[in-house]
């Protein structure tokens, strides 16, 4: 097969991605406003949805043991730094089952936003939580307008991030 | 672009064999598949134990019917938890592992589950292949479920 001929496999595997991406969203009855929630944050303050309501927010099911889950959250303090002051606010709910292993990364990764832990209710809440990393991008006005997973390029979230926080408040 | 082309075209070769070094920790011939399992379930007199190796939460979310929790094998304690719930079974018991918490490749627990098990003598162990998560590969698929336990 020639190189050329090689890249065109290669396209048309790429291309099916955000399909089974979509697939996915599609079967997991995402909610069309983001459910509130109060939840233990691992540094002893609780966390709330509406703590920083009128924000940009992304929402990040994660875990300690998920390595592509790890491999994002560089990327996401960076996130923080750069657009925290435009109105924007990462929010990391940990899906491990103790808290230990999430303060050690907290502080390792030295990570600049909200986390807290997860719990069976809140990842209901949000049409289920059955796979990492998973995450919800929420509009200022809380509606939820679109939701990665593993598939997702992390550069194509940071442009989603971005638009919203230019675009005009929703009528 | 022939030199783009065939760094692409690298790129991807060399994801795929990480993916199948990551997924060679466990025998292929040891591998069962979600309508593998679902016939196995639906079929068979004697059910084999399904045992889960993922987090607690998401198994309370949602489980394969019947299933057992053990939890991660990432956290020591569950090794102690594994070993206590096999510790009286025959050795020829049928035993399916199952996580589903991320893509197969990246799942830190059912490898170390499989090998346990191994070393322990049980010669019928098998894992259940889930290629992206329990929600896609299970649940979204309408196989038995329990959920919100």
């Amino acid at each position: 097969m020639s190189w050329s001929a090689s890249l065109r496999v290669l396209c048309l595997c790429l291309t099916m991605l955000p399909a089974a991406s979509a697939a996915f969203a599609q079967q997991m009855n995402t909610p069309a406003i983001a459910p509130p929630f109060t939840l233990a944050g691992i540094n002893g303050s609780p966390v709330t949805l509406a703590a920083h309501s009128g924000k940009v927010i992304l929402l990040d099911f994660w875990a300690t043991w998920c390595v592509p889950c790890r491999t994002e959250v560089p990327r996401f303090v960076s996130m923080q730094a750069k657009y925290g002051k435009q109105g924007f606010q990462m929010i990391g709910i940990s899906m491990d089952d103790s808290p230990d292993p999430v303060r050690k990364f907290r502080a390792r990764y030295k990570m600049n936003y909200p986390v807290a832990m997860g719990t069976p209710a809140v990842a209901r809440d949000y049409g289920g939580v059955l796979g990492l990393p998973l995450a919800f991008l929420i509009a200022r006005d809380g509606r939820i307008v679109k939701q990665y997973d593993s598939s997702d390029n992390l550069d194509q979230v940071e442009h989603d991030v971005r638009q919203l926080l230019e675009a005009r408040p929703h009528p | 672009m022939g030199k783009l082309s065939r760094v692409i075209v690298s790129l991807f070769v060399f994801i795929l064999l990480v993916t199948a070094l990551a997924s060679a920790q466990v025998p292929k011939e040891n591998l069962i598949t979600a309508d593998e399992l679902l016939k196995t379930l639906q079929t068979s007199f004697s059910k084999p134990l399904i045992l889960s190796v993922g987090p607690r939460v998401l198994y309370m979310q949602a489980h394969i019917t019947g299933a057992e929790l053990i939890g991660p094998m990432s956290e020591p304690a569950s090794f102690e938890v594994l070993k206590a719930r096999v510790k009286k079974l025959p050795k020829s018991q049928e035993i399916i592992i199952y996580c589903g918490c991320c893509p197969w490749s990246h799942c830190p627990n059912v490898a170390p589950a499989y090998k346990q098990l191994r070393s322990m003598g049980f010669t019928k162990v098998k894992v259940l292949y889930l290629a992206t998560n329990l929600g896609v590969d299970w649940v979204y698929k309408g196989y038995p479920t329990v959920r919100g336990q």
